[in-house]
């Protein structure tokens, strides 16, 4: 009687998962940056379409891109580009990835209350990030020594930062941090502390000074907390976060997506301190989406 | 039909037994059969004693592991130096001065200790042992190699305890006995007879303990700032070879160059907690001996 009792579970379990992994279950991995607004959409989405099942998970863009290559996710998120490497591996095993536009990010560079420096060129930011400086007196701030926040090598904002900002190497002494939201509590801790993250995570942070950018010295300062600044190209470090896909995307994942980019997706954005789409964007989305 | 049965199932433990070491040997060839290709592109020379680890450069691509090995050393001894003292003391309180009634409390609280997720530790390196060291030390942060020795310490400290208090009461009574007749106070019964009779039972312990140290990856991954750079002072960052590891396995492009190196890299930890562990292992068969 028990040993039947026994299978009978394990075959209830199998068949549990079975019908959830058909059709209506969605996994989404990836950006560290777009979790918790892709979360908050799968939330909603699930709200309003019972039934429907999204799963959705970190581990950086890198993890994300390397999972939908790897037939391990079906959206990957991805606060970067995805790079001709990753695009000939996906190839190669016939994944064809590609790519809509959610959100815009003005990624933003965070110091603690207590340093009262507030802005900074992106050739001054490079010279930080590399460690070429690296005593905040420089800026005329306080006699303090400098100490770098980034993130892991697998976060898309690490690339992207490094691309746009550095175009080098990051100093070896800078601080590798699990995801934006460590970084932005080491920050308000830290009086000498830098560091980057999306501009979601410090909307409602007290605590840190958000940095107001200038794409070169002379010109004007520029804050990711101003949709116009981000939106019109002032502020030089904004981003798109983007989603892959494999092939053009239908069922499940084409609706899901669908329900990111309507009006109410939009606002879930603008709610968690991320930028609406922008016209060139909701164009290109229309192309990838074959609409 | 006994006979054949009884042998049936002698059989089956056998295999049992087996396994577990054809999974060892497999863990280890695949460890071996992975890196080899990364030394085809990688001088191991400067495999082993180059600081700059930089596989995903925007300029120059470099593979040394000396800067994690320091690293995990680091902390590692870091770890043994505060749980050393303080798991022989505890270990010593549970087996000869405790009471049967608080023994029967301490002994399992120290238990449920071990197993507290490592990830839980490495929360609490974050938010309390952090901030307490930048304080103490004066410093802006506190993500450096003494957050990750206190926390490992607290990790490794149930594994020391319990075998340090298997190893002091598997000293013979008579030896407790003939040293308190001599008229030796119990402090210098325990201090003066007991530990140095169980001394290698202990040092085994803290080898384990060791062992548990090198190989904890989480804890260390939070709590040390991971700064790949040369650590410089106990004071500052460091990243050891578990959490470079942990970080960079999961994006890694499969059968690059950087693939093969972090297998190597993992190939070195397995060599030296193998080492550890037999050690530990060694020195605690002879503690029996001895004890016999």
């Amino acid at each position: 009687m028990k040993k039947i009792l026994i299978l009978l579970t394990i075959a209830l379990m199998f068949a549990y998962t079975h019908s959830v992994s058909a059709d209506d279950m969605l996994q989404i991995k990836g950006s560290d940056t777009l979790i918790n607004l892709v979360q908050r959409l799968a939330e909603r989405y699930m709200e309003k379409n019972g039934g429907k099942y999204i799963a959705v998970t970190g581990g950086g863009s890198g993890t994300g891109i390397a999972a939908l290559i790897n037939g391990k996710c079906d959206i990957a998120n991805a606060s970067r580009l995805i790079k001709s490497k990753e695009i000939e591996q996906a190839n190669s095993v016939n994944v064809d990835p590609k790519r809509v536009v959610v959100a815009v990010d003005g990624l933003s560079v965070i110091v603690s209350k207590d340093n009262p420096i507030d802005k900074l060129t992106m050739d001054e930011l490079g010279k930080i990030f590399r460690g070429e400086v690296t005593n905040w007196q420089e800026f005329g701030g306080k006699n303090m020594p400098i100490t770098l926040y980034g993130r892991q090598s697998n976060s898309g904002t690490f690339d992207f930062f490094r691309e746009v900002v550095l175009k080098g190497d990051y100093s070896p002494k800078m601080n590798r941090m699990n995801g934006n939201a460590q970084i932005v509590e080491a920050i308000k801790q830290d009086a000498s502390g830098i560091g980057y993250v999306g501009v979601g995570y410090v909307k409602n942070a007290n605590g840190v000074t958000v940095m107001r950018v200038a794409s070169r010295a002379g010109a004007d300062y520029a804050s990711p907390l101003s949709a116009q600044d981000v939106k019109s190209g002032k502020y030089p470090i904004a981003r798109p976060l983007n989603q892959y896909i494999n092939g053009t995307p239908k069922g499940a994942a084409k609706d899901f997506i669908l329900f990111e980019l309507s009006e109410e997706g939009q606002r879930i954005v603008e709610e968690e301190g991320f930028f609406v789409l922008p016209n060139e964007y909701v164009e290109f989305n229309r192309n990838s989406m074959g609409l | 039909m006994c006979r054949i049965k009884e042998r049936l199932i002698h059989g089956l433990f056998f295999l049992n037994g087996f396994f577990v070491v054809i999974i060892l040997l497999g863990i280890f060839s695949l460890l071996v059969f992975t890196s080899i290709p990364a030394f085809k592109e990688i001088n191991i020379i400067e495999f082993l004693f180059s600081a700059v680890w930089n596989p995903d450069a925007y300029v120059k691509h470099s593979y040394g592991i000396l800067a994690m090995i320091v690293s995990t050393f680091m902390v590692t001894v870091g770890a043994l130096v505060i749980a050393f003292p303080l798991g022989i003391a505890t270990a010593a309180y549970l087996s000869d001065v405790a009471g049967q009634r608080t023994r029967e409390i301490a002994k399992p609280v120290v238990e449920i200790l071990a197993g507290i997720p490592s990830v839980v530790i490495g929360f609490l390196g974050i938010v309390m042992v952090g901030p307490l060291i930048a304080k103490i030390f004066h410093l802006h942060n506190g993500l450096n190699a003494v957050n990750g020795s206190v926390l490992l310490a607290v990790m490794a400290l149930p594994t020391i305890i319990s075998i340090s208090e298997d190893a002091l009461n598997s000293v013979p009574v008579s030896y407790e006995e003939a040293s308190l007749a001599l008229g030796a106070t119990p402090w210098q019964t325990i201090v003066r007879v007991k530990i140095p009779a169980a001394v290698s039972g202990i040092i085994a312990a803290c080898m384990l303990g060791m062992g548990r140290a090198i190989g904890e990856t989480m804890t260390v991954l939070m709590a040390t700032g991971c700064a790949p750079a040369m650590p410089e002072s106990f004071l500052g960052p460091v990243r050891t070879m578990t959490s470079t590891i942990a970080i960079e396995l999961g994006e890694v492009p499969y059968n690059t160059t950087h693939y093969y190196a972090l297998f190597g890299v993992g190939l070195v930890l397995f060599i030296i907690t193998f080492l550890v562990n037999m050690t530990a292992d060694i020195v605690l068969h002879k503690h029996e001996k001895i004890v016999k």
